[in-house]
């Protein structure tokens, strides 16, 4: 599967996405994840039926969170296409993949719980591995443990 | 609550109810939070999180070698694919190679550890159905056998920790593979007294048939993976797509169901062990007789874990467990530690669509249907 030209069917169906490519990853825009999704899942060439891998990353230095998505291929039995969506730290809010992908709900929620990324639009999003009452997200870089001072 | 009425005319309503989290049929501490309405489920929402440590963030703390004994502990039965997938993992983002040997040692274990699981969960299975532990104990004396080969080979029974970047930890013990062989030739005798046992069985085949049954086009789009997925019908085997480490040597069938309902992921557990008996017997024809069992640079990562560090980058790489797709996605800032550290839980994501495969049956039929996906506690909360 070749990237570029995976980003440039990609520009070619969607007008006005804006794809940038870094490494063997796609670096979409947020307000397009859910069209570049829908098109590689539909698109007779890809058919990119089966999101394996749903998580996200802190990058505390450069301000933003970071959502990965493998997507693979069941059909054809090729893949992964990667999909990066960066949002800032204070405002993560990211359309969720849900509609399209009914595998990434609980995987969502994770990341949601641990990570804070909100994903708009997803059916039940609640903290799923901490309980409800927790604050914070304790995989974000900043995230103070509370027994970090002692020896 | 939701209201309904029965022929007489008399007032009924909805039930809600907990299942777990202290539950023998939840493998663990899981809760089902359950609306029944008479004893037919009309609602089901699983719960987890009760055994959660954070295994991510205990990675993110030490070095890339540090975390290996901690997969152990995530599906604990399974302990050496477990291994395998973060040694893939760590091989990818540093660029490791594996010396032949090893690559035949690694894929004895998984196939091992195959054997181990399928046999277990068909035991466990049965339990949930109310055979209370006669199939167990037939079940635990063959898993007996292959844990003293994991006990030979890494020192320890469950929690093996026998992969190492680049290799494996130690070289097979004197008079291993005439150990492994004598399995290999008897393990179709014990399938063959199992399934007189139990595959023809008139209980067994009226409660499994046609029970949680799980659609082809359901089951792909949400990312259910492994023997759960190929019991739909739907024919996907990482050992057969990604061909990782030297599975394209050897030759294997895909078994896959035809209903999708719990008979099928039965059924399909005790094809997948004759398969895995197949390759077994092939790698043992193949094995080289001596050579490396750790590349020069997997050594250097073995030997000074805390200064050892991989480029800047990110990996993720995947295998066929035996529950499912188990995946480690790894980012490297090019320190000693990984920046970031992702396990993509195969029966975690399986759980998805537990409410999906639960409505409309009966609240005895949600214990096998749970039994049937094969879950642990320790992955599904990590």
């Amino acid at each position: 599967m070749n990237i570029e030209e995976i980003k440039a069917d990609i520009e070619k169906n969607i007008p006005g996405a804006s794809v940038t490519m870094e490494g063997d990853a796609l670096i979409v825009a947020k307000d397009h994840l859910l069209e570049v999704a829908r098109f590689l899942k539909g698109n007779e060439k890809y058919r990119m039926d089966y999101v394996s891998c749903v998580t996200g990353v802190d990058y505390l230095a450069k301000g933003y969170l970071e959502s990965v998505n493998h997507l693979y291929s069941m059909e054809k039995k090729h893949g992964p296409v990667i999909l990066k969506v960066r949002v800032p730290r204070d405002n993560p809010k990211m359309p969720s993949l849900v509609p399209v992908y009914r595998g990434a709900e609980f995987q969502e929620r994770e990341s949601y719980d641990l990570l804070g990324i909100v994903y708009e639009k997803h059916p039940d999003l609640r903290r799923i591995l901490m309980w409800d009452e927790f604050e914070g997200h304790p995989l974000r870089k900043d995230y103070v443990q509370e027994d970090q001072d002692l020896p | 609550m939701m209201e309904t009425t029965s022929a007489y005319k008399l007032e009924t309503q909805t039930l809600e109810i907990n299942i777990g989290p202290q539950h023998p049929s939840t493998h663990g501490v899981f809760r089902m939070n359950v609306v029944l309405d008479g004893e037919t489920i009309v609602k089901l929402k699983p719960v987890m999180g009760y055994l959660h440590r954070n295994h991510e963030q205990l990675a993110e703390n030490m070095s890339y070698l540090g975390s290996m004994p901690y997969t152990d502990r995530l599906d604990y039965i399974c302990s050496m694919t477990n291994n395998f997938a973060y040694a893939l993992a760590v091989e990818k983002l540093a660029g490791i190679d594996v010396p032949e040997r090893a690559q035949y040692i690694r894929v004895m274990m998984a196939e091992l550890t195959r054997l181990v699981n399928h046999t277990l969960l068909v035991g466990f299975l049965l339990n949930d159905l109310g055979a209370f532990f006669t199939p167990v104990l037939y079940a635990f004396r063959e898993r007996e056998k292959i844990l003293d080969l994991f006990e030979a080979v890494a020192g320890s029974r469950m929690m093996c920790n026998y992969f190492r970047f680049g290799g494996v930890k130690a070289d097979l013990p004197a008079g291993f593979l005439d150990r492994v062989k004598e399995i290999v030739n008897n393990y179709p005798k014990f399938l063959d007294e199992f399934e007189r046992l139990l595959s023809g069985n008139e209980i067994l085949q009226a409660r499994c048939q046609n029970v949680g049954i799980l659609s082809k086009e359901l089951a792909t789009n949400s990312s259910v993976t492994g023997p759960l997925l190929r019991a739909s019908g739907v024919n996907y085997d990482i050992r057969k797509v990604d061909k990782y480490s030297i599975y394209d040597r050897f030759e294997f069938r895909v078994p896959l169901g035809t209903v999708g309902d719990v008979y099928d992921r039965y059924y399909l557990r005790i094809l997948e062990m004759r398969e895995s008996i197949k390759i077994l017997q092939q790698l043992l024809k193949q094995m080289p007789e001596k050579g490396e069992i750790i590349s020069p640079k997997g050594m250097q990562a073995a030997k000074t874990p805390r200064n050892w560090k991989p480029p800047v980058g990110d990996a993720y790489a995947r295998i066929e467990a035996p529950k499912g797709e188990l995946g480690f996605y790894l980012v490297s800032d090019g320190s000693a530690k990984p920046y970031r550290y992702h396990v993509r839980p195969p029966s975690f994501i399986n759980l998805t669509i537990l409410e999906d495969m639960c409505l409309g049956y009966k609240i005895a039929d949600a214990i096998i249907i749970l039994g049937s996906i094969d879950i642990v506690l320790g992955e599904v909360d990590r």
